[in-house]
């Protein structure tokens, strides 16, 4: 009997108690018996040749226990897609903050002397900052051409359009790296047993990617391997690849050592050394008709992959498949690469590419609109995908999205075209120029293409003695609700209370490898597999005659119970199978690249005080599709969260390099936003739902951080009548792009800043 | 090895009870509730006074306990997120947290609970603008800080009942 509905209900979070209380603990909140303290020597220079290492007079050396590249058992990489990174330097650093020695005391105030005491000298080789040089290919670091991968998608006949085409529009659009800044630094504590094999506990989104590293870089058996996630303060992709380095050094050393090692990064060894949002840089070539309907077009998409190519691959796909928006295009060939730069390895951060490509997309509809003369909501509404048709990888939306509809409910809500005249009008004798802009867009929902089926995820869930039913899945918490969702979500299918189902903590010892947290994939993915294994707790009750077809939760209790206690173990298991007709071809990048695809129209509102170049945004709307929302509470925090980070991306955060290495690793002169700072974030939800994914679940996490920067972006083009193509855009940017605006104007003696 | 001048007696309140501890005179305040008082609550976001992660009381005023030599907070009051609530039911601004969703991965809301109670008790009846301003020197990664903003309103709008 499944009377109450549990799923779309605000229940609390399952670890919330704990983190109001301060309770919660994170791993540096744990410390255990003799445990030593780990720090990292880094590479000072780009790329060279590592000549002499001299461990300097006036620290005891012999309190210290000392890792090389020579004292790692199994193979020295960072095992991930192409093992081309090495865990510990040996001869040759190709970046600066590459780790090349490791040192652990039992006293963490002597760790920064001692690291600071230890002299490298080096055979400097010339090093590559941009992707420019690195395309340029004058020197080679990486492979035979600099290029970690390349992807091309053709559809249709590009070549025939250009001569059909009433106009051609050109664009060039950039972004820039950014920090995902969680509040708790990257950390580890690894503990080594010569008969249990090596443990470690971590601040980290993947155990076992972890786990499949400290395998491959300590040669152990996997059941000598043990990786346990503890609380985890955020992480939005900065914890998915890096943690295996960080793993790997505390294992390397807990292992020399004997003892229990801590490394727990401080803010600026986290900021210049872990990963960062891939730079891009994105082409496009668009032949329109005169209504500005799009009749196909090229796209050039490049990211900065840095010095290896850890996730690069990944996060080029994703942003490829994304780079032509939620509009049809019925000839279209988006070439993309990821080239090699001597700075630290970029990585996951929310969004994976798609941030990138879209803003680019984004900014090009807004140029399209401005050289055929139509609106930048009309040339949207004419190029839009509708169900039935095809994407850039030909994948036919299935769907009933009506995104004019949603277009529609987002205008009201912003009163975007009662705003924008008005400002319009007001603006020419302001100082304070008002915009409003806007970003409609798509994100996928899982891995992409052939993903899921390589992954091939395992959940279960337990049947436990006292009644109670546990959710057994290696998808971690870190601020998004996993553990509250996926609760909901067996307790929804069992009929049971949400206060009846508990969930393991992410143990590699207890839980199967239900993939990475990443993709947008939890809530869909994992999701629809706890819904499988509850069934099969249930089915099993029924089919052994504990329970009946119908039947109330105090039964389903019961039974639970009696089984538990007589047959022990008592679990079912759910592997992911791909959903018939599914077709993707991984050489071609044709085919279904997503099972599901959320949608979104976003709508900016800023002030430009044309005074000091500063941009406050006023108000702000994000209507989206997300299949069903299981739990408003959290559904609304991950798109609150995704635009403040967006808008961070737009208009504060930037990472100032100075060859290779980032020189403002600090929360005092990399900015991101404060409760101050930002404007009203005005949530709204379109439910579809989705056969994919769990009660009609797709992927959300993501998706909000795509539209902010080419919404407000386009905002600031409004108030102005200049156009940025490239982020962060700060004030002193806007100040020279006025100038130069200006400049231009006068020797053409046309009209000024509208 | 030694790493500077000997260590010293501090004798301070910390949560209502009296603490002596033997400590470096340059350790941070932050350090010491950690590491010798094990009140793990408070956290370390930046060290450099900028996240808000490590928010305590001292003597009724909101600091950053990463900034504070230990040796200047002889004999004061501290108060920590662990000082907050009973044992047995939470504080009130914890409850809203909870049910607005301000708690998202966790790790700034200590701070966030230490940061809010200080504002309501400057002022119990905040106005949005004087919360956001209250809780500017916290800052939240995840939440985009509405539903933290939301929670405090809660809070106060509970307590005027």
């Amino acid at each position: 009997m499944k009377t109450e509905s549990i799923v779309g209900m605000p229940v609390p979070r399952k670890e919330g108690v704990e983190k109001v209380t301060g309770r919660a603990r994170y791993i540096d909140d744990i410390v255990l018996p003799g445990m030593f303290y780990g720090a990292t020597v880094r590479s000072s220079i780009p790329r060279g040749k590592i000549k002499k290492i001299t461990f300097a007079a006036g620290v005891p050396w012999d309190e210290f226990v000392i890792v090389s590249a020579k004292d790692i058992p199994g193979a020295n990489c960072v095992a991930l897609i192409v093992d081309d990174q090495p865990c510990l330097a040996d001869g040759i650093v190709n970046h600066r903050e590459e780790p090349i020695l490791l040192l652990a005391h039992s006293n963490r105030h002597v760790l920064p002397k001692a690291v600071n005491s230890v002299a490298i000298e080096y055979d400097p080789l010339p090093a590559l900052f941009t992707m420019e040089e690195s395309e340029r290919q004058t020197r080679v670091i990486w492979g035979t051409d600099n290029t970690f991968k390349r992807f091309l998608v053709e559809k249709g006949d590009v070549d025939s359009v250009w001569g059909k085409a009433d106009y051609i529009v050109e664009g060039e659009y950039k972004t820039g790296a950014q920090e995902q800044l969680y509040i708790e630094n990257n950390g580890v504590i690894a503990s080594f047993d010569r008969k249990k094999g090596i443990t470690v506990w971590g601040s980290l989104q993947c155990p076992y990617y972890v786990h499949k590293a400290l395998m491959k870089l300590l040669a152990l058996p996997e059941d000598k391997v043990r990786v346990v996630q503890m609380e985890t303060g955020g992480a939005f992709g900065g914890k998915e690849e890096y943690p295996s380095m960080i793993a790997s050094h505390a294992a390397l050393l807990a292992m020399k050592s004997g003892k229990p090692v801590k490394i727990v990064y401080d803010r600026m060894e986290d900021m210049a050394a872990t990963t960062k949002r891939h730079p891009s840089r994105t082409r496009h070539r668009t032949a329109v008709t005169r209504d500005g309907k799009i009749l196909g077009g090229e796209i050039d998409f490049v990211v900065d992959g840095g010095a290896y190519t850890t996730l690069s691959p990944v996060v080029l796909s994703r942003g490829t498949i994304h780079a032509g928006g939620p509009y049809y295009w019925p000839n279209i060939r988006i070439s993309a690469r990821a080239v090699a730069t001597n700075v630290p390895p970029h990585g996951a951060f929310r969004g994976f590419g798609a941030p990138q490509s879209l803003f680019a997309m984004e900014r090009h509809m807004d140029r399209i609109a401005a050289t055929v003369g139509i609106s930048p909501i009309e040339v949207r509404r004419r190029n839009f995908l509708k169900t039935g048709q095809t994407t850039t990888t030909e994948q036919t939306i299935q769907e009933p999205i009506d995104l004019d509809k949603l277009l529609n409910r987002a205008l009201t809500y912003s009163d975007y075209h009662e705003k924008r005249q008005r400002f319009h009008k007001e603006n020419v004798a302001a100082t304070y120029k008002k915009g409003i802009g806007i970003a409609t867009f798509l994100h996928g929902a899982g891995f992409t293409g052939s993903g899921e089926r390589y992954l091939a995820s395992v959940v279960g869930v337990e049947g436990c003695a006292d009644g109670r039913v546990r959710v057994l899945v290696s998808s971690t918490e870190f601020g998004q609700g996993t553990k509250t969702v996926l609760c909901q979500i067996a307790a929804e299918t069992l009929g049971l209370q949400y206060e009846d189902v508990d969930i393991a903590q992410a143990d590699t010892e207890e839980v199967p490898n239900s993939g990475p947290t990443v993709a947008s994939r939890t809530v869909m993915v994992v999701g629809k597999l706890v819904q499988s294994a509850a069934r099969g707790i249930e089915q099993t009750l029924i089919a052994s005659g504990f329970l009946t077809q119908e039947h109330s939760r105090k039964e389903f209790r019961e039974a639970c119970a009696k089984y538990a206690s007589e047959h022990g173990e008592f679990k079912s298991w759910a592997r992911y199978e791909a959903p018939p007709g599914i077709f993707w071809d991984d050489e071609k990048y044709r085919g279904e690249a997503y099972a599901a695809y959320a949608w979104a129209i976003y709508v900016a509102e800023v002030t430009v005080d044309v005074t000091t170049y500063s941009v406050t945004v006023d108000d702000f709307v994000a209507l989206q599709e997300v299949g069903r929302v299981l739990h408003p509470v959290l559904a609304r925090g991950q798109i609150t969260g995704g635009v403040a980070q967006g808008i961070g991306f737009t208009l504060y955060e930037k990472v100032v390099w100075q060859e290779g290495r980032m020189q403002n690793a600090q929360m005092t002169n990399y900015i991101m936003p404060t409760s101050a700072d930002l404007p009203p974030i005005r949530v709204y939800f379109e439910e579809l739902g989705n056969v994919h994914g769990a009660f009609g679940a797709k992927g959300i996490g993501e998706l909000p951080m795509d539209g902010p920067a080419p919404a407000i972006v386009n905002a600031i083009e409004d108030a102005l009548g200049i156009g940025f193509d490239f982020i962060p855009l700060l004030p002193e940017d806007i100040l020279e792009g006025v100038a130069a605006h200006s400049r231009v104007s006068d020797s053409h003696d046309s009209q000024g800043v509208r | 090895m030694s790493i500077g001048p000997a260590q010293c007696e501090i004798s301070l309140t910390v949560n209502g009870k009296p603490r002596t501890v033997r400590v470096y005179p340059m350790e941070r305040l932050l350090d010491v509730l950690r590491h010798q008082l094990e009140l793990t609550g408070a956290k370390e976001g930046c060290g450099e006074g900028e996240c808000g992660s490590c928010s305590i009381l001292m003597d009724g005023a909101l600091v950053n306990s990463c900034l504070v030599p230990i040796l200047q907070a002889q004999g004061a009051n501290i108060v920590t997120v662990e000082g907050i609530a009973d044992a047995s039911a939470l504080h009130r601004l914890q409850q809203s947290l909870l049910n607005c969703g301000g708690a998202q991965c966790g790790i700034c809301t200590p701070g966030i609970v230490m940061a809010a109670y200080h504002l309501l008790r400057k002022n119990p009846q905040p106005s949005m603008d004087n919360i956001k301003e209250g809780l500017s020197g916290n800052l939240c990664r995840c939440t985009g800080y509405a539903q933290i903003c939301e929670a405090v309103a809660e809070a106060a709008a509970h307590e005027a009942r």
